[in-house]
């Protein structure tokens, strides 16, 4: 299973420190989630764009999740501008379509897409594990990045003992259909996924424990940030200043 | 299920940060070191069954089940819920940084209610806790909806035919999140009845 698409990589933000980045996505998505009407949001949407050029990642999947992310998006086009108070702008029989409805669906779909650029240019370049080690570096508590750190190294080992229960289910010439009988079947292989998932976190308790775990793992390599990640930083907190006082 | 970024206002988005941060906060406090890769690993148990597509009619639908993992978890379900979605957000751009609250309350609250209405029937009968899991798993899904919809009219009122769709599209999918989460209480209860406690 190969989740972490964009993570490779020889550009400026792969280099970047993870704690840089996560401050300026930080900041970057609270401003532009909040931030109303369509000037605004295309600031912050020019900005992501320009952080894209500079990440040289894969076009490809890049689309495809952008694709995925605006699913929803249609939805709010198909229902705002129909039910959204406001003069209305172009009449279709029965169906009056508002220009204000129309605004506020575009100013939303700006949004969510400057804000998906950016997790993927700034976040999804760096490593789940850097990412995680960054966390614990901006004092988010040690417990949770402890859960995040394991949930996310046995996805992979649980991913294959489903595969392991759902081949031996197709050996028996399991097919689903909408019956009991299916339903229960894909309930006893979550069931058996539950059962080896309190059988390995026993294992690993008991390993840990082996180890002196004391309810956290000591930090072994820091991060320093370069000059770089410094004029990034600040360069990027002067424009959404920027942004802020144009709005 | 969850809001994509950019949707929801800010009042709303800042009382969804609130609340998720309370129960991510009460979740951690209840997790005792030993705790910590059992909440894990079922964690990544959830994360993979939420792939699982299930047949309906012509269709078919992923699973949530956050009523089950309510059952099994109690408050952890918070914790277990978010880790889930902030790896969403970073792997997939499913949600994202500013709705993590939101999205997190909608489906952990559920999940950390059907804890405690619905637990005490797990131990009875078989059929007692096929219906305990039935209704935990199946209304789940509904109450998790219902708050989705919730944030969705407190940003903007013309939301409201989208909401209604929201909702009459997890009927379906609510009453088959039940059936599986019943079988899988049954199932638990026959091979490792220490897990309903």
């Amino acid at each position: 299973m190969h989740l972490e698409e964009f993570s490779e990589g020889n550009s400026f933000f792969h280099k970047a420190d993870p704690r840089v980045k996560i401050l300026v996505f930080t900041l970057f998505s609270v401003l532009c989630a909040i931030s109303s009407g369509i000037k605004i949001p295309l600031f912050y949407l020019l900005y992501s764009l320009t952080l894209l050029l500079f990440a040289r990642i894969k076009i490809k999947p890049l689309i495809s999740r952008l694709l995925v992310a605006n699913f929803f998006i249609a939805f709010i086009w198909i229902f705002i501008p129909i039910t959204y108070p406001g003069n209305p702008y172009i009449t279709l029989g029965s169906i009056k379509i508002s220009h204000a409805g129309l605004n506020y669906a575009l100013s939303i779909t700006i949004k969510c897409n400057a804000i998906i650029i950016a997790t993927i240019t700034l976040l999804s370049t760096s490593s789940i594990f850097s990412l995680a080690h960054a966390m614990l570096h901006l004092k988010i508590p040690t417990k949770l990045v402890t859960v995040f750190f394991l949930f996310y190294r046995y996805i992979t080992v649980i991913h294959d003992e489903y595969l392991k229960i759902k081949r031996a289910v197709s050996l028996r010439g399991f097919i689903p259909k909408t019956d009991i009988h299916t339903y229960k079947t894909y309930a006893y292989i979550i069931g058996g996924m539950l059962i080896k998932s309190y059988e390995r976190a026993e294992d690993i308790y008991k390993a840990m424990l082996c180890r002196g775990f004391k309810g956290y793992f000591p930090l072994f390599e820091h991060f320093y940030m370069k000059k770089s990640d410094i004029i990034f930083g600040v360069i990027s907190t002067l424009i959404f200043v920027l942004i802020w006082v144009k709005s | 299920m969850h809001i994509s970024e950019g949707v929801l206002s800010a009042p709303v988005l800042f009382a969804g940060a609130i609340l998720s941060f309370i129960g991510v906060a009460l979740g951690l406090k209840k997790i005792k070191n030993e705790d910590i890769p059992k909440v894990a690993v079922l964690s990544s148990a959830f994360f993979i069954a939420s792939f699982i597509r299930v047949p309906i009619g012509p269709t078919s639908a992923h699973l949530l089940l956050n009523g089950l993992l309510g059952m099994l978890l109690g408050w952890s379900a918070f914790p277990s819920i978010f880790v889930a979605l902030v790896l969403q957000a970073l792997l997939f751009q499913f949600g994202g940084l500013t709705t993590l609250g939101v999205n997190t309350f909608a489906m952990a609250m559920p999940a950390v209610l059907s804890y405690y209405i619905f637990r005490g029937l797990l131990r009875r009968s078989k059929n007692l806790a096929f219906l305990g899991g039935f209704l935990g798993g199946s209304l789940s899904i509904l109450i998790a909806t219902i708050f989705i919809s919730i944030a969705l009219l407190e940003t903007e009122k013309s939301f409201i035919g989208l909401a209604w769709t929201l909702v009459a599209m997890h009927l379906p999918i609510a009453i088959i999140e039940g059936i599986i989460t019943g079988f899988v209480i049954t199932y638990l209860k026959k091979v490792k009845p220490e897990a309903l406690g």
